[in-house]
């Protein structure tokens, strides 16, 4: 028994990792109605900032908020920049345009600071907590608060300010919220720029325990993908919640069901999401938009 | 002038046949501006080779998610440009040494081999890199009788296939690595129980089936193993699972950050201490140090050409020369990084390999690769040597083990030559 | 009108009309030149597909064996490409998956040849059929996922079918792979096997483009543009919408098979490794550059994904991806419906100058 806690413990872990990415495509998607696939690596490119703030002599508490700063403005200046162009294009159009960033980001990363894994501080002290027989390393419970705080703060922007109202307004009909006088490009500029910070914050967290490198998160982001999916691309806390569901089906079933094993454990999470949505389209927090026939 | 889906289709094959008719391209085997020699060498193939000049292509993964091994075409261009400058090429020929990118896709290998082939015309494929790539190419290289020199993958087909004599492997095959790792667990732990993790490829699944018939008849046994996909974000579970097997020694068959995730999760065990053995891909100081040097203390593995950082090695003539013209001739390169001596390596290999040949043609080089005895190159270890033969498609089969002390690698024991230790490798 | 898959694979009805009606210029040698010009503009949609094809056909005579390999494979990815095309352009469903769907064609052939020595061309029938059968397997649940959703567990399939296959290692030859011979050309049509190859990967892109074409013109090709256009208005006009999406979805696996099929011919090696997720957005990535919901499209598509990443490399070789990055931005910012877009754009100034002059 306490061998499977400790598996559901350690699946809880790997999911605060795919939550941590998920808000982040839940923030975009929330913002500007498209799905980043380039989200993944704009949050590993923020950890190599980050990396080079520290690899400069800054201790790791004042890189990180310059790392947020840069970031954010980093995501405005793409949206400004990349994005802006094509905005008003179909739908599809917007997400080549970040399947290119996707290619471009990855390369640029490592045409910069080269394919080799660099040294990366963990913020958390080593060790962990022990009781009845569990294990929690301390990495794993610091993740899990850092996923809570982003959440709760993305649940307070959404619900209780201006911008969230806004931001609601745009992704819904860009025309009409013009028109009721609410700044369209500035809402979806800040939607990139908030989008690159939570990334950001997801790179930092998990550079210690998957090593930084420039492929560092393309693993990470289906499983991102999934966990969003799951919990409804539009609700942070769906997001937390698939995420975790999706860390603990995956290694419970990597660890209890011999004919799965470890290589076939990716098609557990996925098996889970197809199930939920043949039951609920709309993923499990999210809501179902209602069609006029 | 209206024409109708079938109306077409019928003055397609119309003009088809008509043009088939004229006898089209000329000679479309060979492909314009093949050349042959004359005298001693007659009838054989010069492409791409002239008194002066030498044209080399090499087919690596400048993209997509193995890009790391782009860093190899950097050391073998520096060493190129060193010896074009300073030696007058290989034996009067300056070395010309074109680089394609297939981001480790098998269609676009074939299409840049066909590209360096037909359209650059060059002498020889120097390198493609990976099992699948190369497996996608060297039929084609056979049939054009173009040598495929040295590829960058440690597959044992290379060495153990019969019909394909143009395409030859360098470094130790996967499996000669795996007998190194058997051999030494059957002087220190004769009953060992070993955990592998591995990689779902050919690498993986190479080296560990090459340990277990290694280890066939001895106390050793493999109580768990578990693989993982190039596109896991994380071993940390597979690590566990191995943890839960109780056994006391790790086989890590890892690419880098991998190769850091397992270190870095057995390390976080305390209460699993088994003697980790690292695989030579994930064996590089650049994977160790992101773990943490007190982390990895006792680690074993297995080497056969000289690591850049190791300080050992500070005043030894070849590293010096490696870190002087590097710097000199790719200025950009960082020499610790153990893929530009690797690439340094391999071209000093060909260098001497094609000096070596009797023709200055491509079937000289075919004869000259499969006949080398005993050929010593700077940047491999002292005691490890190339030597390849009738029955021997192996150049490199030696390796020497080491284990990590302080803040760098510690070579211990005899040079392990694989070939007499065991006997050569089968294609079963 | 018509919807704008028939206007874009056969331009400007309403513009021909407009031709015909207007008064031609005075003069004999104007008069015939506007004959002409007339006949010419109103055929030039087949006319330009009869060039296009006798060139397709003249060119492996005259290139070397390299660049026809080239165009080969630029016909594969364009098979792949039409029947992605067929999904998402037509019936605006988004799949990331299709690299698996021209996997189990690639290795429906691969397996077939390797076990039991099947002739190559008997096997693209049986590797089609199969991606047509798994398209329709998916398909079933495909119906009931709109855009995102349907994007993920496309994305999905493709993620879990590189391990499935190295699972079955008795089967597909795991990770190894497996080598095969290449289709030889028969003696009596003279030709070498590169051009072989690609007179064969001709020949299945000529039959698919048709059998698109000829879908897309049915009740099937309007039922689908309703669906695409206005879901709700297309169920409440009597369209089976369950029924036409899964066999959209079917009709799509079963191109990307036949484009599978001929890139084993072509190619001789498949593995697990040559099939991963980065193939399936490589090909959603050329259809929407190549332009969605017309012919020309995945052609223009298929070419973008044969020819860009080499061109990127010449650009900057320390780092292609850099390049190929910015061009797919790039494309998407001067054509936002695709190079076919573009082309059609050029095309009407073109004509409206030819008129003019």
């Amino acid at each position: 028994m306490a061998g499977f806690l400790q598996q559901v413990i350690e699946g809880l872990g790997a999911g605060a990792i795919y939550a941590s990415l998920a808000l982040a495509l839940v923030l975009i998607h929330r913002f500007t109605g498209i799905v980043n696939f380039a989200q993944g690596e704009l949050a590993m490119f923020s950890t190599y900032v980050a990396w080079q703030f520290t690899a400069a002599g800054l201790p790791f508490w004042a890189a990180l908020p310059l790392t947020l700063a840069v970031s954010f403005a980093g995501g405005m200046l793409i949206e400004r920049v990349v994005i802006r162009p094509v905005e008003g294009a179909p739908e599809l159009t917007v997400v080549i345009v970040t399947v290119g960033l996707f290619i471009f980001v990855n390369a640029a990363a490592g045409w910069i600071w080269s394919f080799l894994i660099k040294d990366f501080p963990n913020p958390f002290p080593v060790g962990a907590v022990e009781a009845g027989g569990l294990t929690v390393s301390h990495s794993t419970l610091g993740v899990l608060a850092v996923v809570g705080a982003v959440m709760g703060l993305l649940y307070l922007l959404f619900r209780h300010t201006k911008v969230g109202l806004g931001m609601r307004a745009v992704a819904a009909d860009p025309v009409s919220a013009r028109l009721v006088g609410v700044r369209v490009g500035r809402t979806l500029a800040l939607g990139w720029g908030l989008a690159a910070t939570v990334g950001a914050v997801s790179g930092v967290l998990v550079a210690p325990l998957l090593f930084l490198e420039p492929n560092m998160m393309g693993g990470v982001l289906i499983y991102a993908f999934a966990a969003a999916t799951l919990g409804g691309f539009d609700s942070p806390g769906g997001a937390v919640v698939g995420g975790l569901v999706v860390g603990v089906a995956e290694t419970l079933a990597g660890a209890y069901v011999g004919f799965v094993g470890s290589d076939l454990k990716v098609g557990v999470p996925l098996a889970v999401i197809l199930c939920v949505l043949l039951l609920r389209p709309q993923g499990l927090f999210g809501r179902a938009a209602v069609e006029r026939a | 002038m209206r024409l109708s889906a079938i109306g077409r289709t019928a003055v397609t094959a119309g003009l088809l046949l008509a043009a088939a008719a004229c006898g089209g391209r000329e000679d479309p085997g060979a492909g314009a501006g093949a050349t042959t020699a004359a005298g001693g060498c007659q009838g054989q193939q010069t492409t791409g080779i002239t008194d002066t000049g030498i044209k080399l292509g090499g087919i690596y993964p400048l993209s997509g998610p193995a890009s790391a091994y782009g860093a190899i075409p950097k050391g073998i261009k520096a060493y190129f440009d060193y010896v074009n400058a300073e030696q007058n090429g290989i034996g009067g020929r300056k070395v010309e040494f074109v680089v394609r990118d297939d981001g480790y896709q098998p269609p676009k290998a074939v299409e840049e081999a066909r590209r360096l082939v037909e359209q650059e015309q060059v002498f020889a494929l120097f390198q493609t890199l990976g099992t699948p790539s190369t497996t996608a190419t060297w039929d084609y290289a056979g049939q054009r009788k173009v040598p495929q020199v040295f590829v960058a993958t440690g597959a044992s087909k290379w060495g153990t296939d019969t019909r394909h004599p143009w395409t030859i492997g360098w470094q130790p095959n996967y499996v000669s690595e795996a007998r190194v790792y058997a051999q030494y667990l059957k002087q220190e732990r004769p009953d060992a129980k070993v955990a592998v993790l591995y990689q779902n490829d050919d690498f993986g699944k190479d080296l560990l089936g090459g340990f277990r018939k290694a280890i066939e008849g001895s106390g050793i046994t493999v109580v768990a193993e578990q693989s993982y996909e190039v596109s896991d974000p994380s071993v940390d579970p597979q690590m566990r699972n191995l943890a839960q097997s109780g056994a006391d020694v790790l086989l890590n068959v890892t690419t880098p950050r991998f190769g850091s995730q397992a270190l870095a999760a057995d390390a976080r065990n305390t209460k699993w201490n088994p003697l980790h053995i690292v695989n030579n891909v994930a064996a590089s100081i650049t994977v160790l140090r992101p773990v943490g040097f007190e982390n990895v203390q006792g680690v074993v593995s297995a080497t056969y050409y000289k690591d850049p950082v190791d300080p050992q090695w500070e005043n030894d003539p070849e590293m010096t020369l490696y870190r002087a013209k590097l710097k000199q001739y790719a200025p950009d390169a960082d020499p610790s990084v153990p893929y530009h001596a690797f690439g340094w390596a391999v071209a000093s290999s060909f260098h001497k390999t094609m000096e070596a040949a009797k023709c200055p043609t491509r079937e000289g080089l075919r004869d000259s690769m499969r006949n080398l005895s005993g050929v010593e190159v700077g940047m491999l270890l002292p005691g490890v040597t190339m030597s390849t033969g009738p029955d021997d498609g192996f150049p490199i089969e030696s390796m020497r083990l080491m284990r990590f002390k302080g803040e760098r690698w510690e070579l211990f024991g005899e040079v392990i030559d694989t070939r007499r230790e065991f006997g050569p490798l089968t294609a079963d | 009108m018509s919807g704008p898959a028939e206007t874009a694979g056969e331009p400007m009805t309403a513009e021909k009309s407009e031709t015909v009606g207007k008064p031609v210029a005075a003069g004999p040698a104007a008069g015939r030149r506007g004959a002409l010009v007339r006949a010419v503009t109103a055929h030039r949609g087949r006319l330009a597909v009869a060039a296009l094809l006798a060139v397709a056909c003249y060119l492996p005579f005259q290139l070397v064996p390299f660049h026809v390999f080239q165009l080969t494979m630029v016909l594969v990815y364009a098979v792949a490409l039409l029947g992605l095309n067929l999904l998402v352009g037509h019936a605006g469903q988004i799949s990331l998956g299709h690299g698996a769907f021209f996997a189990v064609g690639a290795y429906g052939t691969a397996i077939m040849i390797d076990r039991w020595d099947a002739p190559h061309l008997a096997t693209l029938p049986v590797a089609a059929a199969a991606a047509f059968a798994l398209g329709l397997a998916f398909g079933l649940p495909a119906v009931r996922l709109h855009g995102l959703y349907l994007a993920l567990v496309t994305l999905a399939i493709a993620v879990f079918l590189v391990p499935l296959l190295k699972r079955f290692e008795s089967v597909t030859g795991g990770s190894m792979g497996l080598t095969l011979g290449k289709p030889a050309p028969p003696a009596w049509t003279g030709l070498a096997e590169d051009q072989w190859l690609y007179f064969l990967a001709l020949a299945v892109a000529v039959v698919t483009f048709l059998l698109a074409r000829g879908l897309l013109r049915s009740r099937v090709g309007r039922a689908l543009h309703a669906v695409r256009d206005d879901e709700a208005a297309a169920e409440v006009m009597g369209v089976r919408l369950s029924f036409h999406k899964t066999l959209a979805f079917a009709w799509s696996a079963m191109f990307a098979g036949a484009a599978g099929s001929v890139y084993t011919w072509v190619i001789g090696f498949v593995s697990p490794d040559s099939f991963s997720v980065t193939l399936s957005i490589t090909l959603l990535a050329g259809i929407v550059v190549g332009g969605l919901g017309s012919l020309a499209g995945p052609l223009l598509g298929g070419l973008f994904v044969m020819f860009v990443p080499s061109i990127s490399q010449d650009v900057n070789e320390a780092a292609p991806g850099v390049v190929f990055g910015l061009l797919i931005i790039a494309v998407m910012y001067v054509a936002p419906a695709g190079l076919a877009g573009l082309a059609a754009r050029l095309a009407r100034s073109t004509m409206r100058i030819l008129r003019k002059g």
